[in-house]
């Protein structure tokens, strides 16, 4: 899973997708994670990460984070694969 | 190290616009407290989802609500719409405030006599009164507000026949400019109905006529159409001492005046917009007391006074049981309230607040109930923070109309509470079982196997 | 002497084709001979065009929407005025209005001046209201009735000939020629600016305007009659001319009179053949076209800055004819930055 290659991404959470026109805010943890995603990490070092840092537990975040995912997908964030 | 507070991801899309009517992340505060009891620990004891009522709000309001009035005029009375909430802790609570009772059916009349409340106390409104409760109701002396001619005549038939004077009055119905009218209710003052009705009260001698009602509307949300039918009551009041030398002892206003929720469709929130029981005290009695009535002969103001009087006071709490996205990526949370006990969904944009700390962060939501129809929507598009399946939430101003309108649908209705002033919860209906239902259920023996 | 400078928050910066009157209240203001001017934007949405116009507002803010409630309202006008340190708004849609009028004590207890109408003039002008409005201050106002719910139309024939008005709460009116249209087109107002909604009878004329300016205590400070020239889709003014009708300002400054009516307002009337005028609805706030009052000789925004302020001001007493204005759109170049910023922080 990578993130499309012209994606920008502020350290303010504003995402713009260039070949869209479209643009996105994110929450923290919403940056934390796709900046793990820019970085092709796989989904167990993500959520080892993020079980480490919060007070969550593995399935809530397993929830989370594919809909996290399927959210970027809908709005073309994501390439094909 | 400890741990920081977790939220979910969330991404939303800038929706680049000019002014219009939604948008804009509203910051959710929780309720996690009702009256100093946790939300939490009241699902945790009594189960989700979970009526509570706050005595503490009802006898606020009454209280507020009588202020407005009697510091304005000096013979106020209320009248408990037992339509609008009729668990008898509610209305003993009511009566116990000063409340008479105002009931519309035999079973509603009933129970205002279970409460305790004198007959003389009973309001008997509304267009099904059979023959029984007219004469019951006569003997008791309670007041009974005569709706159309065939009730009239009959109510006539049983004076003669059990030698009694029913206390009347009559229900009137008239355009105060706001549309629609509701002229099904009543005789109507503009087409000379209300005075032919009556007159033949009058000539009749068979019944006292000791007031004159109106119920003009629920959910007001101006002042001025009450000066304008108070305006017309005068009126009629007049001419009836004019001709027949006769005072009319009381006005009755009826209900109507809107509670802080806010109406579907409505652009601003009901807290900013609707009317303060002062504005509706100052419409209603500044054209009593400038009218021609003399001052000794100033009638009683009798309020029948539902919503506003009691849906600040009720809270209904539930549990979110999922999470999912509509085919259009939409965000739907399904909590386990439905339409079945939160009727005033169908009409209000219902305030729900998660019950525990939660993200500041909102999505465009739209918020479910469990029944398996389309039409169980509790809020069609709400900026919400994202809870977890489990999470709790409150919905607050629901004490109007919905534990009287529910419905038993699919599944059983859950329990009532009343926290009372000391911060003590106590069960006022308990949950239903299948038994209760099954009791009343025949099934014919062939069909048994 | 040397002029005082106040900070002056103003709102509807939305210069679309259906636009708000922000941008030329911001012209007027610019150019007032009695004060300097730091201005701040309010806006609701990111893409007012006034939030990225060079020369007009200062710093922009973003606002919660009035259905946001009261509450959240003044919250965040409590944050400007920590920043920015306001003297005075100027809110200049109908929408927001209310909230406005509702919080104008705390406004001022905060040290911020607003120069609006009373709840009793803003609700009794409404265009639900305006028959009995007609009535009470003796004006000709069309045939109309509120509708708020949809099965309610079916009957409107026993009421009105066909064709009507429909017409949203704040905004919005369409001519319609039977029900079905009718029908549709209270459900798409209704859905947009909730009920109720206005149905109308329909005049036949010459729509003509004023902007006008009422101190509250009687008098019309300013007062021009214009006619509009082009009339876009949505019903906006795309060209006007300033008139000579003593009629129309007789009628303003009488319904000023009458009203006592303070800030802003625009009068719009039909004036039909056989010269009789028709009131067919009263704005409780400066109009979009104001600029045109300032090309003809009267500053408006800038009266109204300073009754705001409480100094007296001087009655205009005559403007000039024959004055147009051509709107016209143009094409501002941004940066997807200034964007982000705008959307991250709420603020520009
Ligand atoms: C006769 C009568 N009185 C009082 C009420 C209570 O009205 P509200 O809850 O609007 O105050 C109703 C409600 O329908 C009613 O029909």
């Amino acid at each position: 899973m990578r993130l499309k290659k012209n994606i920008a991404i502020s350290e303010t959470g504003f995402i713009f997708n260039p070949s869209t026109g479209d643009s996105f805010t994110l929450n923290p943890i919403g940056i934390e994670i796709l900046s793990f995603i820019e970085n092709e990490k796989k989904y167990e070092e993500i959520s080892d990460a993020i079980l480490e840092k919060y007070d969550v537990d593995t399935i809530t975040f397993e929830k989370n984070y594919y809909d996290f995912i399927q959210m970027l997908k809908n709005n073309h964030l994501l390439e094909n694969e | 190290m400890e741990k920081l507070r977790y939220e979910s991801p969330i991404i939303n899309k800038v929706n680049a616009g000019m002014p219009d009517k939604f948008g804009m992340n509203v910051n959710t505060k929780p309720i996690s407290y009702i009256d100093g009891v946790s939300v939490k620990d009241l699902l945790k004891d009594y189960g989700s989802p979970l009526f509570v009522l706050s005595e503490k709000t009802i006898t606020e309001t009454y209280n507020n609500s009588k202020r407005a009035f009697t510091s304005r005029y000096p013979k106020i009375q209320f009248a408990w719409s037992y339509k609008t909430n009729y668990l008898n802790a509610v209305c003993s609570l009511f009566h116990q405030l000063g409340s008479w009772a105002e009931v519309v059916s035999g079973f509603e009349y009933e129970k205002a006599i279970k409460n305790g409340i004198e007959g003389k106390h009973i309001i008997f409104n509304g267009p099904d009164k059979s023959k029984e409760d007219l004469i019951k109701a006569s003997k008791n002396g309670s007041l009974i507000h005569i709706d159309h001619f065939d009730e009239l005549y009959m109510l006539i038939e049983i004076a003669d026949s059990i030698d009694e004077t029913p206390k009347v009055a009559i229900r009137v119905n008239m355009d105060t400019g706001i549309f629609p009218q509701w002229d099904r209710f009543g005789f109507n003052y503009e087409n000379g109905e209300a005075w032919n009705a009556i007159n033949r009260i009058m000539i009749s001698k068979k019944l006292n006529l000791v007031g004159l009602h109106c119920h003009i509307g629920t959910y007001m949300m101006s002042p001025s159409p009450y000066s304008v039918a108070t305006k017309k009551l005068i009126d009629l009041a007049l001419e009836i001492d004019h001709k027949y030398k006769h005072k009319i002892k009381y006005l009755d206003l009826g209900g109507g005046f809107a509670s802080k929720n806010t109406l579907k469709g409505a652009y601003l929130p009901g807290t900013d917009t609707c009317p303060t029981f002062d504005d509706y005290a100052d419409a209603i009695t500044n054209v009593i007391i400038n009218s021609q009535i003399s001052p000794e002969n100033l009638p009683t103001l009798i309020l029948e006074t539902g919503r506003a009087l009691i849906d600040d006071a009720g809270y209904i709490l539930g549990t979110v049981l999922a999470n999912k996205r509509l085919a259009s990526g939409r965000r739907a949370t399904i909590i386990d309230i439905g339409v079945n006990m939160l009727f005033t969904s169908f009409w209000y944009e219902h305030e729900i607040f998660p019950a525990q700390q939660c993200s500041t962060q909102t999505e465009d939501t739209t918020i479910y109930g469990p029944l398996c129809m389309n039409i169980d929507v509790i809020r069609q598009a709400i900026q919400f923070p994202i809870l977890q399946k489990g999470d709790n939430v409150v919905i607050k101003r629901i004490g109007a109309y919905n534990m009287t309108q529910w419905m038993q649908f699919i599944t059983l209705r859950p329990k009532i509470i009343l926290i009372d002033t000391e911060s003590k919860a106590h069960i006022i209906r308990k949950n239903e079982t299948n038994s209760v239902f099954e009791n009343l259920e025949i099934t014919p023996k062939y069909l048994k196997k | 002497m040397v002029k005082p400078k106040y900070t002056i928050a103003v709102t509807g910066l939305n210069n679309t084709d259906n636009p708000g009157p922000g941008v030329p209240v911001i012209r007027g203001l610019r150019e007032s001979d009695t004060f300097d001017v730091r201005i701040i934007g309010l806006a609701y949405e990111n893409l007012e065009p006034g939030i990225y116009m060079p020369n007009t507002a200062d710093k922009i803010y973003q606002i919660p929407y009035p259905s946001a409630g009261g509450e959240a309202f003044i919250k965040k006008i409590e944050y400007i005025h920590s920043c920015e340190k306001l003297d005075c708004i100027i809110p200049n849609f109908d929408a927001e209005l209310y909230t406005f009028m509702k919080n104008e004590k705390k406004l001022a207890q905060m040290g911020i001046k607003t120069f609006l109408p009373s709840i009793k003039q803003f609700e009794e002008r409404h265009k639900a209201n305006l028959p009995s409005f007609g009535k009470k201050y003796n004006i000709n106002v069309p045939k109309s009735i509120a509708v708020t719910n949809i099965s309610d139309l079916s009957n409107i024939n026993d009421k009105f000939d066909f064709p009507v008005l429909v017409k949203g709460k704040f905004y919005d009116a369409y001519i319609v020629y039977n029900l079905e249209q009718l029908q549709y087109n209270f459900n798409k107002i209704a859905s947009k600016w909730g009920v109720p909604v206005i149905i109308q009878e329909y005049i036949q004329g010459t729509e003509v305007n004023v902007v006008a300016l009422g101190d509250g205590k009687g008098n019309t400070i300013g007062a021009v009659p214009m006619r509009k020239q082009y009339i876009t889709d949505k019903g906006k003014a795309w060209g006007g001319i300033t008139l000579d009708d003593e009629k129309m300002l007789e009628i303003t400054r009488n319904l000023i009179k009458k009203t006592r009516w303070r800030g802003g307002m625009e009068l719009e009337m039909i004036k039909t053949e056989d010269n009789k005028y028709f009131m067919i609805e009263i704005n409780p706030r400066i109009p979009a076209w104001v600029y045109l009052a300032n090309g003809a000789g009267q500053n408006l925004p800038e009266a109204l800055v300073n009754l705001a302020m409480g100094i007296n001001v001087e009655p205009y007493k005559t403007y000039k004819t024959g004055i147009m204005f051509i709107r016209y759109s143009y094409d501002l170049i941004g940066n997807i930055s200034q964007f982000e910023k705008l959307n991250i922080n709420g603020e520009l």
